[in-house]
């Protein structure tokens, strides 16, 4: 079946392109975009209401899916399902389940399970070290194989930087990059929160930004020594910010990611609204105004090159203990696009075709699979966005399974109005005016 | 008075000179023949320990006595913990017995606010990890205002380890609220980041901090924090903090001496200073029991704007 | 009633008290307690009375607050709990003759409260009660010894007593 997307705004830099055109696709295929292209006999066309954003789909490169293992957290279905609501067509998901994904087997039993959902595409992250233990090499190529496309053994750094050297040579072979948690394990200490003064007022042990830094530079000098890609996670601290432009400025192939709640929220979050609230725990921790506004300023100068949500989601009872006990993270899936949206683009302080950089055509380059692009041949993996919708958010409404998030009650300006993949719509936000079906006979 | 005493923090000025005032006159039944007065009578109060202490829970309970609450302490150190049972499960099934507060120590920071957001009852802060301590600072100011007659102007030093101490963090919110200027001192190791924010004055050294003080508060110097390399010894610990005769001689000469307990003698405080004529640290311990009384009557009347 | 007629009142309850106690050696055991607020100044100018007419040592003089016995405590938590004042009984109070000293006698809870802290206090020989104002609707059985002046009052209203020591000025009026 063929069908046309009929006069969006199609923002697709990749292709240079921010107007209204339409989109043709066939199957699971875009064949062509253009302006006012013909309607043939058998294509079904869906008038996109003007106001809405046609752009190629968003990519998460850092998700938790939890499965196997966890499953009482998210399994791959409910995970895939937030990913569509929240306007993505793909998914990299982390290795640290359990067991780890380290083997072609666990590799293949997530595609399958993905393939069951059906829902966005499943990239998976393979561990760098069997077990994640940091002591050896996870087989790679075996890895690669299967289906895995990029490497981390996220939760945790690469243990120690002659394994780290090591996994950077070796994975360059199979061009993937090294996904990589930075954080000094002896500097994070007990930490749960940013060191500074509201964990101190709390008396929450605190993490410095220079946890993060310090091991964001020792891989930029490795990736550097070894010619391999890094790529710095949930990037936190602005001290990593300079480290990451240090090293780009070198010209070692690194590569940063930010999380929206890093770029949104900061560790006053602590003590307001909520004391001690566990949904605002996170590692890295929520940091100070100034590195906020450094990683604000990296997304507008172009230094940072991935918004990607750390999706991690845990269950109800796991966050309702003490803030010392809970585990660390917040699900950002199904929140991202309106916090971006909101905070980013209606805020001033990126372009629209700027965050679909961030959220589209960086992850695709950097892990190195399609997407990213509204060009002819390009698999139909396309999100249509709705900038203006009013959005409150609820948790009751999610699809993750879990609700450890600290933007419940929020009212954001801009959604998601559809989510296609490969062709099929697997979501449609209420209200999006589309019709992707024809009227009833 | 709100529903709960969680921390300093929550409280304004006039709500600790309320509580302050409310413990002069409770003082005075601890001197009576017969040390109890029924104004509690009917309440149930449970002491809920997750930390092991002697002093504050038998101050409590005193004090809890003292009024003719109903009160009975549960030390949970090992038993539900060790049987995989949440702090709010546990909290729960206190709270199915209808307890009129409930009295918490906790090795977590903020494990008072965890339980001020689930359960009816009233709950009494005794402590929580490194957040608060807030009926130790109210004690101590007690005890400042008895021997200065008022808190307002005076210079306090507060010496020790700054970083892990609950007491420290309450003590500053309480004296900074009430006027005082305070100097916290110790090694840079143990200062807290953002320390400057919290309105005093930062010294690492002792000398400076206690210069001209008219209150002088040590804080414990724990055993653990050797292990996790904030300092070299408690020898060396004693030679660079300790407070020694010649040290408490840079204060004020009719300067208080304060410790919350339990002590290290020789190690954060010379036996001399503990012992010394300038020492309140046992005052400090009796009127607990008054501040713990006037903390329970206070919050066992109705709660306001809720 | 005026500032001449209460310290006329207080006047004659100071030779009342001195005519009940008369036998040998009770006026060397009476001791004035008076119930905070307005129970204590008038306690003190009981004890200044009784040493102008008597003579000899001044009569002990304490003060009583019973907040914390009172039996509407807690029953209706709304609103603040009501401050705690200091009890000072500066001298024990074993086989004295204790005058408990109070402004208005009305529902007797107040000197019900009175009575079991006193006790507290010790074991007294006799506890005589004064009271300036007995304006009625006793909801216990009590009974003042001494009594400046019956108000007859409805229970609507309000029996405000002034005293110089507190208010600025000697004055007993009825409002509402």
């Amino acid at each position: 079946m063929k069908r046309l997307l009929k006069g969006g705004r199609v923002v697709d830099p990749a292709n240079g392109r921010d107007g209204v055109f339409d989109v043709l696709i066939d199957g699971d295929r875009i064949v062509r975009v253009g302006r006012d292209l013909p309607v043939e006999a058998d294509v079904m066309v869906v008038e996109v209401p003007s106001g809405l954003v046609v752009c190629p789909g968003l990519i998460d490169m850092h998700v938790h899916l939890r499965e196997p293992g966890q499953e009482h957290k998210e399994t791959i279905a409910t995970g895939t399902a937030a990913a569509v609501a929240g306007g993505f067509t793909a998914v990299a998901c982390m290795p640290n389940t359990h067991p780890v994904n380290d083997n072609a087997g666990v590799t293949e039993y997530i595609l399958k399970k993905a393939a069951e959902a059906n829902l966005a595409r499943v990239y998976p992250i393979g561990a760098v070290s069997r077990g994640q233990d940091g002591e050896q090499l996870a087989d790679i190529a075996e890895l690669r194989q299967a289906g895995c496309v990029a490497l981390s053994d996220d939760g945790r750094p690469v243990a120690t930087a002659l394994l780290m050297r090591r996994a950077l040579e070796y994975a360059g072979m199979f061009k993937m990059p090294v996904i990589e948690h930075c954080e000094d394990p002896s500097l994070k200490a007990g930490g749960v929160a940013h060191e500074g003064y509201h964990a101190s007022t709390l008396g929450l042990h605190g993490i410095p930004g220079e946890a993060e830094s310090i091991m964001a530079l020792r891989d930029i000098s490795l990736a550097e020594l070894t010619g391999g890609c890094v790529h710095v996670a949930h990037m936190s601290a602005r001290q990593t910010l300079d480290a990451v432009r240090y090293g780009k400025t070198r010209g070692v192939r690194v590569t940063c990611e930010v999380t929206p709640h890093h770029v949104v929220l900061t560790d006053e979050m602590l003590v307001l609204p909520i004391p001690y609230d566990t949904n605002v725990k996170m590692n890295p921790p929520l940091r100070a105004s100034e590195d906020r506004d450094a990683m604000l300023a990296g997304l507008a100068d172009g230094s940072v090159d991935v918004i990607a949500t750390d999706h991690a989601p845990h269950h109800y009872d796991e966050k309702h203990v003490e803030f010392d006990r809970a585990p660390f993270g917040i699900t950002g899936l199904e929140t991202a696009v309106s916090l971006c949206l909101d905070r980013l683009v209606h805020a001033g302080v990126i372009s629209l075709a700027r965050l679909i950089e961030l959220l589209s055509v960086n992850p695709a380059k950097i892990l190195g699979v399609a997407g990213g692009s509204l060009a002819a041949g390009a698999p139909a993996d396309v999100t249509i966005l709705a900038p203006d919708l009013a959005v409150t958010v609820s948790v009751a409404r999610m699809r993750s399974k879990a609700k450890n998030t600290p933007f419940d009650g929020w009212q954001l300006r801009g959604g998601v109005a559809a989510t296609i993949v490969g062709g099929r719509v697997v979501y449609e936000g209420v209200g999006s005016l589309l019709q992707f079906l024809p009227p009833a006979l | 008075m709100k529903k709960d005493l969680l921390g300093i923090a929550e409280l304004s000025s006039e709500e600790i000179y309320l509580i302050l005032d409310t413990a002069e006159a409770m003082r005075e039944i601890g001197q009576r023949p017969i040390k109890k007065v029924p104004t509690l009578r009917g309440k149930t109060v449970v002491n809920l320990f997750f930390e092991p202490s002697t002093r504050t829970r038998t101050s409590f309970e005193i004090a809890e006595k003292r009024l003719s609450a109903d009160t009975l302490s549960i030390a949970v150190a090992a038993s539900s913990v060790l049987k995989g049972e949440t702090l709010v499960d546990t909290a729960m099934n206190i709270e199915a017995m209808s307890p009129d507060m409930i009295v918490v120590r906790h090795a977590a920071s903020g494990a008072c606010h965890l339980l001020s957001r689930i359960c009816r009852s009233r709950i009494i802060n005794a402590g929580d990890g490194m957040h608060e301590h807030p009926t130790q600072a109210l004690l101590d100011a007690f005890t400042i205002r008895e021997h200065k007659k008022r808190i307002d102007g005076l210079k306090v030093a507060i010496v020790g380890d700054l970083l892990h101490s609950r007491v420290l963090r309450s003590n500053v919110l309480l004296l900074t609220k009430l006027g005082a200027e305070v100097w916290v001192s110790g090694p840079r190791t143990l200062v807290p980041a953002g320390m400057e924010r919290f309105g005093v004055r930062v010294s690492t050294s002792v000398e400076e901090a206690v210069a001209d003080a008219d209150v002088i508060m040590m804080l414990r110097i724990q055993q653990e924090r050797m292990q996790g390399a904030f300092i070299p010894s408690l020898r060396e610990y004693f030679t660079v903090f300790g407070m020694t005769a010649e040290r408490v001689a840079r204060a004020k000469p009719d300067a208080i001496i304060m410790h919350p307990g339990p002590m290290n003698r020789g190690v954060e405080i010379a036996s001399e200073v503990a012992d010394g004529p300038y020492s309140v640290i046992l005052e400090q311990v009796a009127n607990g029991v008054a501040v713990r009384m006037a903390v329970l009557y206070l919050l066992a009347g109705g709660p306001e704007g809720e | 009633m005026d500032a001449d007629r209460i310290a006329r009142t207080l006047t004659r309850i100071a030779h009342e008290i001195l005519e009940r106690n008369a036998a040998p050696g009770d006026v060397h055991d009476l001791a004035l307690v008076g119930i905070r607020t307005r129970g204590v100044p008038i306690a003190k100018r009981l004890a200044q009375l009784l040493r102008d007419i008597h003579g000899g040592d001044e009569v002990p003089t304490g003060a009583l607050d019973i907040t914390l016995y009172r039996d509407d405590l807690m029953r209706h938590a709304v609103g603040p709990q009501p401050v705690v004042r200091k009890t000072e009984i500066p001298f024990s109070i074993d086989d004295k003759r204790i005058l408990l000293v109070d402004d208005v006698l009305y529902t007797g809870r107040t000197i019900r409260a009175a009575l079991d802290a006193l006790i507290d206090f010790g074991r007294p020989k006799a506890i005589q009660l004064v009271v300036l104002v007995d304006r009625g609707h006793r909801e216990l059985p009590i009974k003042a010894d001494y009594v400046g002046k019956n108000l007859p009052t409805s229970p609507s209203q309000s029996v405000q007593v002034h005293l110089v020591e507190v208010d600025g000025r000697d004055e007993v009026e009825i409002a509402g």
